[in-house]
């Protein structure tokens, strides 16, 4: 085909034109290009270099070390412990499988370990280090160690963990720390960030709980410069948190041992308070349970041993139970009585053995009756008539205010998990809360502590301890914060006529020291040492007319959750009182025979600070207290071992 | 057109071609090169493997192919333009038959040295192919429609072969490519006219039509080219590359955060960073000014092309030249688009700069044409 030259011109000339067109369109869009650069990376660069630091960056958070819990002579209670454990990166080790098998033959695994391990490693991303086992000993720690080129991706770490170095002596107290739970977080209403870290452990009960704000410490933090998935690059900087506070508690870890091994087999709470300025010296509630399960994570079988048990290990007997005291209540019927001015301290009262009101017979314990009673020897043989028409008289409004005024129907500010308040009725809140009119026999009831009254083992140790010094002490359970003593317990005098008090401490003395005293068997022979106390007894329920036809009239017949509850309250010295006890054994039967031996013990072992000296007991008891010591499961006294941070 | 034009008029011969050579053209070329070596190097890691070193070979062959393909004169290659082109549609169906056979979805054929992508070699012979057709057509029935199918068919063909891979980036440029020759041969602009409004009316009549009961398409389908014209709406999905590739370039800034200092592509937060998105990472490490400098290359190689097309009076070359530019257009102001959030997201690369052996083969080769067409032009004394 050929082609005219003019053709040829016309062709190149509209190509040229056209050629030229879409050279403009080209450079419009390429206008259009640079100016979004410009808009961009000029304009908004601010804007887009922000976001890229907040790709690239990530807050890790560094939990703070909690702080330590000593008791009040500098014994660890609470410690922290190197943890050591294994963790395992997915893409560094290969064969996930052959890695665990090879790890199981060197270290103790689980095979349901193992399980739980291999499904953690496959759901995080293969460069997340998992933990396969926790809690290894260095020994365990270093063969993986030696054996580190044949396990690739297998690591040994190191981490804080909770330890309780005393056991289950300071389970109620001390408590234990666990992983925050949804529960935990849904009561809080802004969460502390360090919550939010996976097995980050927070008190669950006790100091641990209720000191958490001071335990805790504050989170560090530190900036690491993450990739798109989250691997981490490189740590930019870190802020080093601050530690949690180191708390020191009033109680003597020595007596709290000899406490709990004291009360071994029974299901029973013990309290020793100072009189003079209200330190807990020890609390102790039986039986007890080991926290560091707690903390490792119970086996459901451990736990259901423990809630199953009718002992009730995991209460806290000494706030949260609340007993009828029984007899140990009449000191304050008699107190307000005096004070009322409707008893005076020499007039006796009648004893056959009953008394009737409203065509009720009201029985004294000694069916019998004690004949003629002052209040000395009531309060010595504990007759229950002479309370009955004490209390008739003087009603129960001031004995409510009394007991109130001694610290019964009062909730104790200590930091333990659920302190109760007992209850102390009168006619107002039996109106409010049992709908019905106040009678007299609820008085006479109220008078020998049954009936509506309620104390808790705490309670009572407060109220023994303010009759004996006649101040109102407050218990105190936290002696410093880093180091800051807190405010003491000591307390202005009670508003209680001190010769009253001083005829009702002599009346406790003859419980104790005197022959017909219901505490006699449980005296202390030496001076120096001697106590004055009262037996309780407080009934679970009457011996029914059936029972007694059936031949049961002892309450050792009855089975154990039937009988009654043995208590005992005392102070010694009792020249010069330092310390207040009360024992409250569960389902012990007599307070003069289970409860009063208890808190002779302890109280001697509180006094004299170590084991009692044989010389304190009777003679004729002596070989059998030597027995029972000698099978006394105490702790052995070794020094103590310091474990984390040194402070205190 | 007879041999008779070109012989009778001044075109250099033997050696002498060397000094029409298009040096600038040549610089231009190996300056953008370079600035891809460099981003290779960084976004490795400060590495010359994997991407870098390979990536130099490649232009080295690439700039032989150039000077091979410059030096043999343009008619020989307008000669062969049929061939070519009837041999890379043969391709495509080859792979597409391999992919059949069980290969899964595979693009390229294993020539050893290199694996050659058919729809690469496409992008060129197509041009080739329709260039050579208007210079056989007599310019008189250029836009006669019988004379207008047969382009669109020649369009047509590979383009659906392509999308059945499926590329839809490479199904686009051919399209557009093609669509441009068409323009640039002088057809007449009704015909543009007609093919914008029925394209437009078709737009419009399926998105009016979306929820009501003519609707046209599929619930999913309208969901899908959704996500594809805003990527935003998926975050985490679609969205995600294209919102980490903006951040990327703005946070840039002006001057950049220094070579091998960018955190987005350091830290992977940047998709196919060494290929597709390998413009973000140029921006964020020299800011504004490493992103203008290289567009202001880009548009200087096209600018480059443009003049020498205009200079030359022989059809095929002109409009040959003027495609390859296009073409070359194109691929990186689709790419710029794209990472800049301005197009949907295609796999279009960045010419010259992005890993890929084929491609910067392919363009080398096609800048020889340009250059073969830019000495054997016919001079006037």
């Amino acid at each position: 085909m050929r082609r005219t030259p003019k053709d040829t011109e016309e062709s190149a000339r509209r190509i040229s034109r056209r050629g030229v067109i879409l050279g403009g369109t080209q450079l419009a869009v390429m206008g259009i290009l640079a100016f979004r650069m410009r808009f961009m990376q000029v304009e908004r660069a601010d804007q887009f270099r922000l976001l890229a630091e907040e790709n690239r960056i990530n807050i890790r958070l560094i939990p703070p070390a909690r702080g330590l819990i000593f008791d009040r002579y500098g014994v660890p209670l609470a410690g922290n412990e190197q943890n050591y454990r294994i963790v395992v990166v997915r893409e560094d080790t290969g064969d996930v499988d052959e890695a665990l098998a090879k790890l199981a033959r060197i270290v103790p695994l689980e095979p349901d370990e193992i399980e739980r391990a291999r499904k953690e490693i496959a759901r995080r991303s293969p460069f997340v280090p998992v933990t396969v086992v926790d809690r290894l000993s260095w020994d365990d720690v270093a063969q993986v160690a030696v054996n580190a080129p044949a396990l690739p991706g297998v690591t040994p770490e190191v981490g804080l963990s909770r330890v309780y170095p005393l056991g289950s002596d300071f389970a109620h107290i001390v408590g234990y720390v666990g992983p925050v739970s949804d529960y935990d977080l849904s009561k809080l209403e802004d969460p502390d960030p360090l919550l939010q870290i996976p097995r980050f452990q927070i008190g669950k009960t006790g100091v641990e709980a209720k000191m958490e704000g001071d335990l805790r410490g504050k989170a560090g933090t530190k900036r690491i410069e993450v990739n798109a998935v989250g691997r981490v690059i490189r740590e930019l900087d870190r802020i080093d948190g601050q530690p949690g506070s180191d708390l020191q508690l009033t109680v003597d870890a020595g007596l709290q041992n000899f406490m709990e091994a004291r009360m071994a087999g029974e299901s029973a709470a013990a309290v020793v308070v100072d009189t003079i300025d209200g330190d807990v010296l020890g609390i102790a509630s039986a039986p007890s349970f080991d926290p560091n399960k707690f903390v490792r994570g119970i086996s459901l079988a451990d736990y259901r041993a423990l809630t199953e048990n009718p002992y009730r290990p995991l209460a806290n007997k000494t706030v949260q139970g609340a007993y009828p005291p029984g007899s140990t209540f009449k000191m304050v019927t008699a107190l307000a009585a005096l004070e009322a001015g409707v008893l005076s301290p020499e007039e006796t009262v009648w004893c056959p053995g009953f008394k009737e009101v409203g065509g009720r017979r009201f029985h004294c314990w000694r069916r019998g009756g004690h004949g003629h009673v002052n209040l000395h020897e009531s309060l010595q043989q504990s007759c229950d008539v002479f309370y009955y028409d004490v209390a008739e008289r003087v009603g129960i409004e001031k004995i409510t205010e009394v007991a109130n005024r001694l610290g019964l129907g009062i909730r104790h500010d200590l930091p333990l998990s659920a302190v109760s308040q007992g209850l102390t009725p009168n006619k107002a809140w039996k109106r409010a809360y049992r709908d019905a009119e106040w009678v007299v026999g609820d008085t006479l009831n109220a008078a020998i502590g049954q009936g509506f009254v309620l104390a808790s083992p705490l309670q009572l140790a407060v109220m023994t301890a303010r009759i004996a010094s006649g101040r109102s002490v407050t218990p105190r359970l936290v002696k410093s914060i880093d180091g800051i003593e807190q405010p003491s317990g000591a307390g202005d005098p009670l508003g209680l006529s001190p010769v009253h008090l001083a005829r009702i401490r002599r009346g406790m003395d003859a419980v104790s020291n005197s022959r017909r005293g219901t505490a006699y068997r449980s005296r202390v022979v030496d001076p120096g040492l001697a106590m004055a106390g009262k037996t309780g007894t407080s009934q679970v329920r009457s011996i029914t007319a059936a029972e007694r036809a059936a031949g049961v009239f002892r309450n050792e017949d009855l089975p154990w959750e039937r009988r009654d509850h043995a208590l005992f309250v005392c102070f010694a010295p009792v020249e010069a009182p330092r310390i207040a006890v009360s024992v409250v054994v569960e389902h012990g039967g007599g307070g003069s025979t289970a409860a009063a031996p208890i808190a002779r013990d302890i109280a001697l072992r509180a006094l004299h600070g170590d084991l009692p000296p044989l010389s304190a007991y009777p003679e004729r008891q002596r070989w059998e207290v030597e027995e029972r010591f000698d099978k006394l499961p105490l702790r052995p006294s070794e020094p103590p071992k310091n474990t984390g941070r040194s402070r205190a | 057109m007879s041999y008779l034009e070109y012989t009778v008029k001044t075109v250099p011969t033997g050696l002498r071609k060397v000094f029409y050579l298009n040096w600038a053209l040549v610089l231009l070329l190996t300056a953008v090169a370079g600035v891809g070596f460099l981003m290779l190097y960084s976004v490795a890691g400060g590495s010359l493997t994997p991407w870098a070193e390979p990536q130099m070979k490649r232009f080295g062959l690439g700039l032989a192919v150039m000077f091979l393909v410059a030096f043999v004169p343009i008619w020989f290659w307008r000669n062969m333009a049929a061939l070519a082109y009837g041999l890379s549609v043969l391709l495509l169906v080859l792979v597409e038959l391999m992919g059949a056979v069980g290969m899964g979805a595979q693009r390229w054929i294993d020539l050893g040295f290199i694996r050659l992508q058919p729809s690469e070699l496409m992008k060129i012979t197509l041009v080739m192919m329709l260039a050579a057709y208007y210079d056989w057509l007599d310019i008189k029935k250029v836009s006669r429609p019988l004379y207008v199918i047969v382009p669109v068919a020649i369009i047509l063909l590979p383009t659906v072969l392509v999308l059945k891979q499926p590329d839809l980036g490479t199904a686009l440029l051919l399209l557009m490519g093609g669509g441009i020759m068409i323009f640039l041969a002088g057809v007449h602009w009704l015909y543009f006219g007609a093919l914008a409004a029925v394209g437009g009316g078709l737009v419009t009549a399926v998105f009016t039509s979306r929820g009501t009961t003519w609707q046209l398409l599929k619930d999913y389908q309208y969901r899908r080219i959704d996500t594809f014209l805003d990527p935003a709406s998926d975050p985490l999905g679609a969205g995600y590359h294209i919102t980490q590739s903006k951040i990327a370039l703005g946070s840039g800034g002006w001057a950049g955060r220094g070579f091998m200092q960018g955190t987005q592509s350091r830290l992977n937060f940047l998709p196919e960073k060494h290929t597709d998105f390998i413009f973000t990472t140029l921006a964020e490490e020299f800011g504004f000014l490493g992103s203008i400098s290289l567009l202001t290359l880009y548009a200087l190689i096209v600018l480059f092309c443009i003049v020498s097309a205009v200079n030359n009076s022989d059809r095929f070359s002109s409009l040959l030249t003027l495609g390859i530019a296009a073409t070359f257009f194109l691929f990186f102001a689709l790419n710029m688009s794209m990472v800049m959030g301005l197009a949907p997201v295609v796999g279009v690369p960045l010419p010259l700069v992005s890993y890929g052996g084929s491609a910067m083969l392919v363009l080398m080769a096609a800048f020889g044409l340009v250059q073969s067409a830019h000495i054997h032009r016919a001079r006037s004394r």
